[in-house]
């Protein structure tokens, strides 16, 4: 048991800086097409003085973009670029075991209210069985969704709704 | 004895905080009843012209009349300020605008019009009416009591045939004025239509303020014409899909107060809530059954969303769809045996018949793009649905699947909610981009369509049954 969570963790880490190296900043999510800015924390270089251990900041230093998972419209699968990002995640979480975080599930504006909230459901819930699978103990993992409630980008075009279809991993402090 | 006291006292004390957490207003009380009298009068209506009109055929205009109801003496009222001739006149802008504002008639109201005595009201100037071209004519009176309630008297008249076609008269309370005015306007729109009534009616709907990204959704009710507007959430936390109880009594919805999407019974009277079931799950889309005794809802379970059913007193719910797909939202038809409700579990969102115990589960939209939100009209025959085909449209089908006509041709028109006779469809409209949104409505025709006046964004519409 021990060796094979050893494994997977072992296979994480390896997906997850194979990810690293393949993916440029700003990979994901794709252009927005409006002007709306994306604000992005710019990740600095590892300073004494960076955000303290249990902060959003931190979790975000640590892992970049990979904080936030993007779904297709009306899918809720993890895909490949998405199981780098949870990769990434459950190797913080991993060495962090004290955090409790909440994954958020979100859908874009295109889809009536209900449905949205049960699709945002879907989505975190799938986000949170792919990192238990990579072994964070699921006591660990509050989901909630928001469904259309709640978007980031705020235009009604392609790429805003991209962005908006999401799955937004957030530490409780 | 002491310590009783002591503990009334703190929770007295503890109420407040309560209410807070709980993100509710005060409260606004429960519906006065409307009590139905006579109108002063000795004719009893002869059989006028009557028509009913069927869902394809376009509406005919009647040009009615509608003079300032008269008052026997004028009289301060609670009502109005300026006494009982002044809340006359106001009764009758009401019926006016009523009549007006659903494409049906062709009104005119107590400013542009003479105003008969108050002996005339049961015995009208036909001959004057007749000579400024109106058809019908709709007199009334308002007198106030002495234990300060109002009497109201409302007549229609045939003017070519020189006949009245039918009088009722009610005594309502003087907040409740507007009550009379709307039953007089469904005692006209009915008897000249053949239609059962909807103007006294109220609406529960989400009331939105705020930037696109931090919304601020209220729970709210109005009149079914807008007025009386009261809210009932504080806005702490976001609101969503109310509905009315039958009886109105109380109104499920959707609340994010403990910080997860779940469904409170809110009490009227009383202005608490109460978990709808106590469960550590999301629980979404609440209904009412017609009969007001069971409450259907979808609840997410490791994800996967399915459709329950409880006794609204509470206890064990039922599990009436079991689908990996979502189902979500249900409607019962009006004798309460079967469901309509949507799910993806083909691959995307289609609506569904089933049996109200969940048995005989079967796809009823065939006709390309998705069907969401549907929604069983109260005469039985027909379903409305958002339609989901490029744009999101308010669309009616009947109960095979069949006869689909798309009423509305918004960019985002969602979530229809019918008038307690079948005749209207209340829906959102989101604007693209900006996120603003105003309650519509649209009758069968589609050509009648117009935006409810709300005070602030409006949304989530759900009209409730026609007020005892």
């Amino acid at each position: 048991m021990n060796t094979k969570l050893a494994t997977i963790l072992l296979l994480a880490s390896a997906s997850a800086l194979a990810a690293c190296a393949k993916k440029a900043p700003d990979d994901i999510p794709p252009p927005p097409l409006d002007t709306t800015p994306t604000p992005t924390p710019t990740p600095r270089p590892t300073t004494p003085a960076g955000p303290a251990v249990g902060t959003q900041a931190h979790f975000a230093q640590a892992v970049g973009s990979s904080t936030t998972i993007y779904f297709d419209t009306d899918r809720y699968n993890v895909d490949t670029q998405d199981a780098a990002a949870l990769q990434a995640q459950a190797q913080y979480f991993a060495r962090y075991p004290q955090i409790t975080f909440t994954i958020e599930g979100h859908a874009d504006e295109r889809g009536t209210r209900e449905y949205n909230i049960a699709l945002g459901e879907k989505r975190a819930n799938a986000a949170k069985a792919y990192l238990v699978s990579l072994g964070v103990d699921a006591n660990r993992i509050a989901v909630v969704s928001y469904g259309k409630e709640r978007p980031v980008a705020l235009g009604s075009d392609e790429g805003s709704w991209a962005q908006n279809r999401r799955a937004a991993s957030v530490i409780i402090n | 004895m002491k310590s009783a006291l002591i503990a009334a006292l703190l929770l007295t004390a503890a109420m407040p905080t309560a209410a807070f957490a709980q993100d509710l207003g005060a409260p606004i009380g429960e519906d006065q009843p409307v009590e139905k009298v006579g109108a002063e009068g000795t004719q009893e209506a002869d059989e006028g012209i009557s028509f009913t009109v069927t869902d394809e055929s376009a509406w005919s205009d009647i040009g009615i009349a509608i003079p300032a109801f008269a008052t026997d003496r004028e009289r301060p009222t609670p009502a109005n300020e300026a006494g009982t001739g002044a809340l006359g006149r106001e009764i009758a802008r009401v019926i006016t605008a009523n009549l007006r504002n659903n494409g049906l008639f062709k009104p005119v109201g107590p400013d542009s019009l003479p105003q008969p005595a108050f002996a005339a009201i049961r015995a009208p100037a036909y001959g004057a009416w007749s000579g400024q071209g109106a058809e019908m004519l709709v007199q009334g009176y308002v007198t106030a009591r002495d234990d300060g309630r109002l009497v109201v008297g409302c007549y229609l008249y045939d003017v070519q045939l020189q006949q009245q076609l039918v009088k009722e008269g009610w005594v309502v309370a003087a907040a409740d004025w507007r009550r009379a005015a709307h039953k007089c306007s469904d005692l006209i729109f009915s008897r000249l239509t053949g239609e059962s009534p909807f103007f006294d009616s109220r609406i529960a709907y989400i009331a939105e303020t705020g930037p696109k990204d931090r919304r601020v959704k209220r729970l709210a009710v109005m009149d079914s014409d807008g007025a009386n507007h009261r809210f009932l959430t504080l806005g702490s936390a976001t609101a969503l899909t109310p509905r009315y109880s039958p009886d109105y009594s109380k109104i499920l919805y959707l609340s994010y107060v403990d910080g997860n999407p779940r469904i409170y019974v809110y009490d009227i009277g009383s202005g608490r809530q109460t978990l709808v079931t106590e469960n550590r799950n999301p629980t979404i889309a609440p209904r009412w059954s017609p009969d007001g005794k069971h409450i259907l809802f979808s609840m997410a379970v490791a994800g996967n969303t399915d459709i329950y059913r409880i006794p609204a007193t509470g206890g064990t719910a039922t599990k009436l769809t079991d689908t990996p797909g979502i189902d979500v939202g249900g409607s019962y038809s009006p004798d309460g045996s079967r469901i309509v409700f949507e799910s993806d579990r083909s691959g995307s969102q289609q609506c569904y018949i089933m049996n109200a115990d969940g048995t005989n589960q079967k796809r009823i939209s065939f006709f390309g793009g998705r069907c969401a939100t549907p929604e069983w009209s109260p005469r039985g025959d027909q379903i409305a649905f958002t339609r989901i085909a490029g744009d999101f449209n308010v669309a009616v089908m009947n109960t095979s699947g069949g006869g689909l006509r798309v009423l509305t041709r918004g960019w985002q028109d969602e979530a229809p909610t019918w008038a307690p006779n079948g005749r209207i469809i209340q829906f959102f409209r989101t604007e693209k981009n900006t996120g603003r949104s105003g309650i519509w409505q649209v009758d069968l025709t589609g050509q009648n369509e117009r935006r409810l006046p709300t005070p602030v964004d409006a949304s989530d519409p759900a009209w409730g049954p026609i007020r005892p």
